[in-house]
């Protein structure tokens, strides 16, 4: 929210600099977003009395003799048309800086410092300036919008500087206000702050006005729709002139971006930002029925706004109505039937509260956001309305541009504008702080933030004034004196007070982390993708369109399409950042994630979908192959002390030759392959790519298998080589697996040569193991690995046919 | 008989001289001299029965002598060759020392990871434990128990996706404290296992996703001085024991009071620079006493028990710690980006 500085002072004595006020709101609560000098481009500008005043002949020129008081009388050359002698104008002097504007001399660009120099021969030291070269707007000041030099008020001292008259000499803040202070969201709220925190006097703005014998016979508000408008103030106000506001209130509109539009709609619009109450004028020309009824819309039901949009509405939407038609979207925007013309001369005003939630569902579904909505959304106070209506009364008095009838309506539901008593323990609000705070400090600021605070005992009582509905009990109240008291007094401590608890990870979160470790080791790098992907991943996978894949969870309000699917599989992330990586020149490399997937019970969801933790891995560059992969795949398992089994799979994306599911305990949990042509030829890739996902929620139950030591055998084992000769459809996981499961005493199993050629039949392969067998309890007899070599070939031959390579 | 041995010893010295320049050809050499069964010097053995008894011992003890003799000439002769023919080896292996190394690569962790760890083992060390965050979450959860019930202005602040009216992507990681207060009574001490959550934001320096740490003490007189303390403690250890915390006020709906979390500038040390810009502080989370009213939506006696809790957005805390300059590059997997962060 924007604050002028000179506006605040209007409530507030402020003796200190705006960056020590920049550094107080810091510390109770608000943050300044941004501290700006409105004229801080401008300098070296003074009031210039133009003395002597020739044209140049054959030119526009004019030179003349400028008496800029104590800094002399020069010499300028001036190509304005309304330059004379005798006027008053501003003066830049040599070495002054204001702002370079384009031919048209209304564009700014940027801005330039004044030098002395020569026009048509003539010396010229000096610039006389228009209001665009000052940065001051009609609004500022009278007569700064003409194309030419900005003319200064005859009273102007010679040789003063130019900015306090012009309104330069100011401050803006913005500042950022949080949703629990919807009071602190006009200059007055903030003044009120402003004011506890330096210790000052409030001076509230004047509210005074006199009503007249004017009155509106029959008039009549009805509120149908209490639950949305809890209050309704409505004031006739006859005999209105419409015209321009004066200079001081168009000025303060203008430093906070507002353009003066007329003094009934200005009034409205100051008194938003003075006290953060959305007002409403209606030209009473065009309210038919001589009512106002305050209403849901009607199905289907149409208006058009101000700004000459049509909405159509429906019963959520609320609408003020005059005796027949809606008239105004309440909260969000008048209707243009009835707004503020040059020939009004009757006015409605109305000041009322809307519930916030109300609003903000209309302004949404509507797509409309004013300044009234932004505010109604954040919540208005009955106290506030109360006053904003006083106060705009106020002001149409001030400028005399009205009569204030005694038409005065006031639709509410009873509630209370006066402060609500509030009693609190003060044991209870140091216990929230862990210090104590002197009973004088605590009453010293709750004075200042207007709370008329009194202590009996342990008991505070406070007044806690209507538009703080944000006070609720000692922890509200904590807060309050702590921000005025200042952090800086709160002592750190450690949990002096609390039990002590064993803490730490859990089992799978340490399994997590050790799996993580591992793949690091065997140099993968870990990375982190976005749980969403496009639907254009998944057809990148080249899944089907009854793939389980596809059954995603969609958002609902997606940022972008490509952002819009929540994954069931890591690998489109994978295989996109391999690809990314290529592009970057990265032509090798090993990565790995472990997110969730999400996977759907029904969808639209019903209920928590299943977030699977799941790893992928993706390996690219000459020196991987699917057995680098494997081997990783191996090293996931030995880290989590499970065993994988690999059987031949197709998938969509993979090669399908190169390609495994992996299996634990008889049960599919992932998958490893080479990235399949058309994957790696739609992602540009220049090196084959590798990828693996395993679901680790399905190894979960085995988190708690830990460490443990195997006693070695006393006794030596034995190791004998096997070269064996076999169908080539035989898979050396099938030919392990029947050894095996041929004798309990295999400990390890190693291929270590595979064989097509001459030697043996053309159909055929040789595979050749080295197989351990590991003793038990006791030593192995002497025949004992004979009779387990030939047991397994036994098997062999009958299960796979195969036969001992002769 | 003697005059022949003095020949063989000649034989040797001169076969030495000539031939033996390898250590094959040494052997080839010491064979005919000293083999057990041809050697000329074991063929004069077999002399013996022709010499005089009385002279035999004395040739015997000089052919013996010869024959020590020439095995100390062959041993050395070998020892010699052995020296050069290493030399030689190691000549013909000779290699250009400053040619580039084999890698051995070794990966690291994500740097949100590592700050994760970081952050875990110091919680873990202060008795927290650990509890899990959901991605996808009710809104009850994310928003209603927590304090901020539907179309309030605070909501404003989150900008959320949806999945249905129901479910929703996790704004925060504050869920866990509703999930673990239904679940456990006081005392209680979790950080929540940082978790990712998402607001419908994707500019400079905003990422859709990003990843939260939340924690949350209850316990009998919790107070702000614990807040302080504990994440001074933190702040310490993260940053360096020369940091220093502030608090100011801020607000949450489910704390009360709610305070940002500021530390001192680890680059300048306060004194302000450009990434503190100027303030000489640095924004780190976001904490406060945990509001009575979400305590009393757990089940929990607000009137006995208070509690602390903070969110930290570890994010932006890898950014600062690693000086990462861009939220966007924690999430495209640049290899060049991945192996600078090494904190494992």
């Amino acid at each position: 929210m924007l604050v002028p500085l000179s506006w605040l002072k209007e409530y507030v004595d402020i003796d200190i600099t705006p960056q020590e006020l920049e550094k107080k709101l810091f510390s109770c609560g608000f943050e300044v977003e941004e501290l700006t000098e409105v004229g801080k481009e401008i300098s070296g500008v003074v009031v210039g009395l133009v003395e002597e005043c020739e044209p140049i002949p054959d030119t526009h020129l004019h030179v003349c003799k400028v008496n800029a008081g104590p800094h002399g009388t020069f010499q300028i050359c001036c190509g304005a048309d309304n330059v004379k002698a005798g006027g008053k104008f501003p003066l830049a002097l040599v070495g002054a800086t204001v702002y370079m504007t384009a031919k048209d001399h209304k564009t700014v660009e940027g801005t330039m410092t004044i030098k002395k120099g020569k026009l048509r021969g003539y010396e010229s030291e000096g610039m006389l300036c228009s209001g665009v070269e000052l940065g001051v707007s009609e609004n500022m000041f009278p007569g700064a919008g003409y194309n030419g030099l900005l003319a200064l008020p005859e009273e102007a001292e010679t040789g003063a500087d130019v900015k306090p008259m012009l309104g330069l000499d100011d401050w803006i803040f913005d500042i950022s206000i949080t949703a629990n202070r919807p009071d602190c969201q006009s200059i007055l709220g903030i003044a009120r702050e402003v004011a506890a925190a330096l210790d000052k006097e409030l001076k509230e703005p004047s509210l005074e006005y006199t009503e007249t014998e004017e009155k509106k016979e029959g008039f009549t508000v009805t509120v149908d729709a209490p639950e949305l408008c809890p209050r309704y103030i409505g004031h006739y106000v006859s005999d209105v002139k419409i015209g321009e506001s004066p200079l001081w209130m168009k000025r303060r509109l203008a430093l906070v971006g507002q353009d003066a539009i007329s003094n009934i709609v200005d009034i409205t619009n100051y008194v938003l930002l003075e006290m953060g109450q959305p007002m409403h004028a209606f030209d009473c020309d065009y309210l038919e029925g001589n009512a106002i009824r305050v209403r849901r819309a009607g199905e289907e039901e149409r208006l058009v706004t101000l700004d000459a949009q049509e909405y159509t509405l429906n019963s959520s939407n609320l609408v003020i109505c005059d005796g027949v038609k809606p008239v105004a979207l309440a909260g969000v925007m008048g209707g243009l039937n009835s707004e503020i013309r040059d020939t009004t001369t009757e006015v409605l005003f109305e000041s009322a509260k809307f519930m916030r939630d109300n609003i903000r569902k209309t302004s949404r579904a509507l797509g409309k956001r004013t300044d009234a909505s932004a505010r109604y959304e954040k919540g208005v106070d009955e106290y506030t309305v109360v006053r904003a209506m006083k106060r705009a009364l106020h002001l149409v008095e001030e400028l005399g541009c009205g009569r204030i009838s005694c038409t005065h309506v006031d639709v509410n539901t009873g509630n209370s504008i006066e402060p609500r008593e509030m009693k609190v323990s003060v044991r209870k609000v140091n216990g929230v702080l862990g210090i104590d705070v002197p009973e004088t400090e605590i009453l010293r600021i709750m004075r200042n933030l207007q709370f008329n605070p009194s202590i009996s005992g342990d008991e505070l009582t406070l007044q806690v004034p209507a538009y703080r509905e944000d006070m609720d009990s000692y922890p509200d109240v904590a807060e309050e004196v702590i921000r005025m008291y200042g952090y800086d007094h709160v002592i750190p401590a450690f949990l002096p007070e609390a039990k002590v608890t064993m803490g730490g990870l859990d089992q799978k979160q340490k399994k997590d982390l050790k799996l993580k470790r591992a793949l690091c080791g065997a140099g993968a790098y870990e990375c982190i993708h976005y749980s969403f992907i496009s639907p254009a991943d998944l057809d990148l996978l080249r899944l089907p369109e009854d793939a389980p894949e596809r059954n995603a969870i969609r958002l609902l309000n997606p940022i972008n399409e490509d952002l819009s699917l929540m994954r069931t599989t890591l690998a489109a992330s994978m295989l996109n950042a391999i690809a990314r990586n290529q592009k970057k020149g990265n032509l090798e490399g090993r990565l790995f994630e472990m997110a969730n997937v999400f996977i759907p019970g029904e969808l639209p969801l019903q209920d928590y979908p299943d977030e699977r933790d799941t790893l992928c891995i993706g390996i690219f560059g000459e020196r991987e192959s699917f057995f680098t992969l494997k081997g990783l795949a191996e090293k996931a398992a030995e880290t989590l002390f499970v065993e994988f089994s690999y059987e031949p799979v197709k998938k969509p994306f993979l090669h399908p030759y190169q390609s495994a599911a992996i299996f634990f305990e008889g049960k599919e949990i992932g998958y490893l392959g080479k990235a399949a042509y058309e994957v790696s030829e739609s992602l540009d890739l220049r090196t084959d790519a590798y990828i693996l996902e395993i679901d680790l929620k399905a190894l979960s139950a085995e988190y708690d298998r830990a460490a443990s030591f195997t006693p070695l055998s006393r006794f030596s084992g034995e190791s004998r080589d096997l070269a064996l000769v076999m169908d080539r459809s035989v898979t050396c996981g099938q030919v392990e697996d029947v050894m095996k499961k041929s004798c309990s005493h295999i400990g390890d199993i190693r291929l270590f040569d595979v064989y097509e050629g001459s030697q043996i039949p053309a159909d055929k392969r040789s595979m050749a193991f080295t197989v351990d067998f590991v003793p038990g309890e006791e030593a192995f007899e002497p025949d004992a690995v004979d009779r387990f070599v030939k047991k397994i070939l036994k098997n062999l031959k009958n299960q796979l046919d195969i036969d001992l390579r002769s | 008989m003697n005059d022949r041995l003095a020949g063989i010893r000649q034989e040797i010295l001169n076969g030495i001289e000539q031939h033996a320049g390898s250590r094959a050809a040494a052997f080839e050499l010491r064979k005919q001299f000293l083999d057990s069964k041809t050697g000329k010097i074991g063929q004069m053995m077999k002399e013996m029965k022709n010499i005089a008894p009385e002279e035999r011992a004395g040739f015997g003890k000089n052919i013996n002598e010869l024959k020590e003799w020439a095995q100390q000439k062959f041993s050395e002769l070998d020892e010699k060759l052995k020296a050069k023919e290493l030399e030689r080896r190691y000549e013909s292996e000779k290699i250009d020392v400053t040619m580039p190394a084999q890698k051995v690569e070794t990966g690291n962790l994500h740097p949100v990871t590592q700050i994760r760890n970081q952050l875990m083992d110091i919680f873990a060390g202060m008795g927290f434990e650990v509890a899990q965050t959901r991605e996808i979450e009710k809104d009850y959860y994310n928003f209603e128990a927590l304090n901020i019930p539907k179309d309030h202005p605070a909501r404003d602040m989150q900008d959320t996706f949806y999945l249905s009216p129901e479910f929703l992507l996790a704004t925060q990681t504050s869920a866990a404290q509703i999930h673990t207060m239904e679940k456990k009574k006081p005392p209680i001490k979790i950080v929540a296992a940082p978790g990712k959550v998402f607001r419908s934001d994707d500019d400079a320096t905003h990422s859709p996703m990003f990843h939260q740490m939340e924690g949350l003490v209850v316990d009998e007189k919790i107070t702000l001085c614990d807040l302080k303390g504990m994440l001074e403690l933190f702040a310490k250890k993260i940053f360096g024991e020369e940091t220093t915390t502030r608090l100011r006020p801020s607000y949450f709906p489910f704390t009360e009071p709610s305070v940002e979390v500021d530390v001192s500038c680890f680059s300048c040390g306060g004194r302000g620079c450009r990434l503190c810009k100027g303030t000489g502080w640095i924004e780190l989370l976001g904490a406060g006493i945990v509001n009575k009213k979400v305590l009393e939506n757990c089940g929990i006696d607000s009137e006995k028990y208070s509690g602390l809790a903070f969110g930290i957005g570890l994010d932006r805390a890898a950014m600062l710690k690693y000086g990462i300059n861009n939220v966007k590059l924690l999430f495209e997997s640049d290899l060049r980006v991945l192996r600078q962060i090494d904190d494992n």
